[in-house]
């Protein structure tokens, strides 16, 4: 614990170098402007801006990208409050009561609500990641394939249970993503498999490629469908709004601590940010004594989604970190930038790259701060980015993902190849496949399929080796019943419904 | 999803149409990876479980999943709820078919000239701009690009007879 401590002071010392507050605040630029723009979010957006980083030290990369990330989480409060187009999914439920505000001239008041609570959410996030990290990480050094497994098999069936598409479309986008990440070297025999003898297969799909398209250009896709007609309010944030704000703020406590609690249990299961802003907003305003103004334009229907909606962000770092599975598109993104620096992601990155974790740690906490400040002091800046129309922006987003999926690889095919997901995306889009297992399933394939063929091999072939002891078998139960949720409810349901009836 | 579908009188594919359009498309490629599956062995040698076993698996799940969304795509849909109107369709493929011309024309003619051309495209048909702002923006951007990519970060993109020809 102490010696954390001291880590992470030096962690501070490392983020602190005058280089690496430039890439600080570049990256949150960067960021907001991804967020703000319809078409790159965080994952495309760090996917595309990830070449730019393999010149750089592995710290001084996780750091720009990080602050992408955290920029991108800024961003999509702008458009949500401004123009009622919620730039990120997650800040869908920040329009429901932030644009209302805005209509009534309270623009400064949400918008200064919607940012400290991302502040607040974050900052909660990223004490337990300093607090639990460093501990999930010295128990999974004694993890060994089984358990390894297990843990992909909780992160993958919580996905099942969790989100609220079909649970069969979840299945079959996660496998399909299963099935492309198999595609290529078999990493165990070093058998080629599944290439059907096209050489552009032999190094597999990139899960980059992937993002940038599915994300990248189905969204360009599906901006155009609705054909967007930006018309925003105005933003005016002077120092008496701040400050007024803040000090109405400390009123809503219970559900910025509620709403931080909810954010960070789903960052961390990997159903992320988007279902623990709803969760979070369904909660409040169940519970608020004006719930059913909520909707209207009440400051705690800001506060509520925007804290989750971070603290999910930030903590989905946490089994990235320490165990090697992302809990979110955006952390998948990092995970697979760390592997091209050369490192290897999982709990032997707090043994071996002491630098790079508590820089990466030491970076959340000031890269928030430095966030907030750029996000409140340049809030009308951001904004006028929304005013380009979108028959010059569109385009220019279209080059941009073909540059990042160039860069990937060197490879004019993965241009191709990111046209092909993008219009695949937009399809499963609007028929209700989610995407993010998906993506998460193309990342993790590789190592999901060997620790399960380890785990195998050691045990001649039975599956009783993932219940073998307690620990295993535990997290494999928790899987089976997060992969069952939606019947178990069921079942729930009707079994208390009955006697009423 | 469908809300944005029904709200005027257009026609246009119906969601169950592309429900099962997609349902089956997932499915010729599960079947695709089962049979690439079998060609690499799916059984037991020496080293353990050989290299199609965990693909073929996985593909055989798509297709059960597949089978069911199929199903449930039958039943959950009248074939009156519209997928997208026509006028919707149009604006996304206005987007589809220059972008797809867009990425085969980058291993020709150099990442620049192809981006500057699809920039002007979109503004000069989609935007309907004068020429003088479409050649400012899609003569700038490229160089943007240019200077950000190859002079700050040293990332070279590909290149083509422009480039060439400038000695760049």
């Amino acid at each position: 614990m102490i010696e954390d401590i001291g880590n992470l002071f030096h962690g501070f010392a490392v983020v602190l170098q005058p280089y690496n507050i430039l890439l600080m605040v570049l990256g949150i630029v960067l960021g907001v402007i991804i967020g703000v723009l319809p078409g790159l979010g965080g994952a495309n957006g760090i996917a595309i801006l990830l070449p730019l980083t393999f010149s750089m030290s592995p710290t001084s990369a996780i750091i720009m990208l990080s602050c992408i990330y955290w920029g991108a989480l800024f961003g999509g409060a702008i458009t949500s409050v401004l123009f009622n187009i919620p730039g990120e999914p997650w800040s869908v439920a920040t329009t429901f009561d932030g644009y209302p505000m805005a209509q009534q001239g309270k623009a400064g008041e949400a918008l200064t609500a919607a940012f400290t609570s991302s502040f607040v959410g974050a900052l909660f996030a990223v004490i337990m990641i300093t607090l639990l990290a460093p501990l999930v990480a010295s128990l999974a050094l004694e993890f060994g394939p089984p358990e390894i497994f297990s843990v992909y098999f909780l992160a993958f069936c919580s996905f099942v249970g969790l989100s609220k598409e079909p649970p069969f479309k979840t299945v079959a986008s996660m496998m399909i993503g299963f099935a492309l990440g198999a595609v290529g070297l078999d990493q165990m025999t070093g058998q080629l498999r599944l290439t059907f003898g096209m050489p552009e297969l032999l190094s597999g799909f990139d899960f980059l490629i992937a993002v940038i398209g599915l994300f990248g250009i189905g969204e360009i896709l599906l901006t155009m469908e609705e054909g967007l007609k930006f018309r925003g309010n105005t933003a005016k944030i002077n120092p008496r709004v701040v400050l007024q704000t803040w000090a109405e703020l400390p009123r809503y406590w219970a559900t910025s601590l509620r709403s931080c609690i909810i954010g960070c249990w789903m960052g961390i299961s990997p159903a992320g940010a988007t279902p623990a802003s709803f969760m979070s907003y369904g909660i409040a305003k169940r519970v608020a004594r004006n719930g059913d103004k909520f909707g209207t334009g009440v400051i705690e229907g800001v506060v509520a989604p925007e804290t989750a909606a971070h603290a999910a962000g930030t903590s989905a770092l946490l089994p990235m970190l320490s165990l090697g599975v992302p809990g979110s598109p955006t952390a998948a993104v990092l995970l697979g930038g760390l592997l091209i620096w050369g490192l290897q992601p999982g709990p032997l990155l707090f043994v071996e790259q002491k630098d790079f974790v508590w820089g990466l740690i030491a970076s959340m906490y000031l890269g928030n701060v430095v966030g907030l400040i750029i996000v409140l002091t340049c809030v009308p800046l951001f904004a006028a980015i929304l005013r380009v129309p979108f028959s010059i922006i569109g385009p220019v987003i279209l080059v941009m993902c073909a540059i990042g999926a160039y860069t990937v690889h060197n490879n004019t095919f993965d241009v191709v190849m990111m046209m092909v997901f993008g219009v695949a995306g937009y399809l499963l889009k609007k028929t209700d496949y989610p995407l993010a297992p998906m993506v998460l399933a193309i990342v993790l394939g590789d190592k999901a399929e060997e620790s399960f063929r380890q785990s195998l091999l050691a045990s001649q072939g039975s599956l009783g080796v993932f219940f073998s002891n307690g620990l295993v078998g535990s997290i494999m139960a928790l899987g089976l019943i997060a992969l069952f949720w939606p019947l178990i409810q069921d079942g729930w349901t009707r079994l208390h419904a009955r006697p009423v009836t | 999803m469908s809300q944005s579908s029904q709200s005027s009188g257009g026609t246009g594919p119906s969601h169950r149409s592309v429900e099962i359009g997609v349902a089956a498309f997932l499915a010729v490629i599960a079947m695709i990876g089962i049979a690439g599956s079998l060609k690499a062995g799916i059984g037991w040698a020496a080293e353990g479980p050989r290299a199609g076993f965990f693909p073929f698996y996985v593909c055989l799940i798509v297709l059960i999943s597949c089978g069911v969304n199929l199903v449930n795509a039958v039943r959950d849909f009248s074939g009156r709820e519209l997928f997208a109107e026509w006028s919707q369709l149009r604006q996304v493929v206005s987007v589809v078919i220059p972008a797809t011309i867009y990425v085969f024309s980058v291993p020709y003619l150099g990442m620049y000239v192809s981006s500057g051309l699809l920039i002007g495209a979109f503004m000069k048909w989609l935007g309907r701009y004068r020429w003088p702002m479409v050649l400012a923006i899609a003569i700038g951007v490229p160089i943007i690009i240019f200077i950000l990519f190859e002079r700050w970060f040293l990332v070279p993109l590909p290149k083509g007879p422009l480039e060439d020809w400038l000695g760049l």
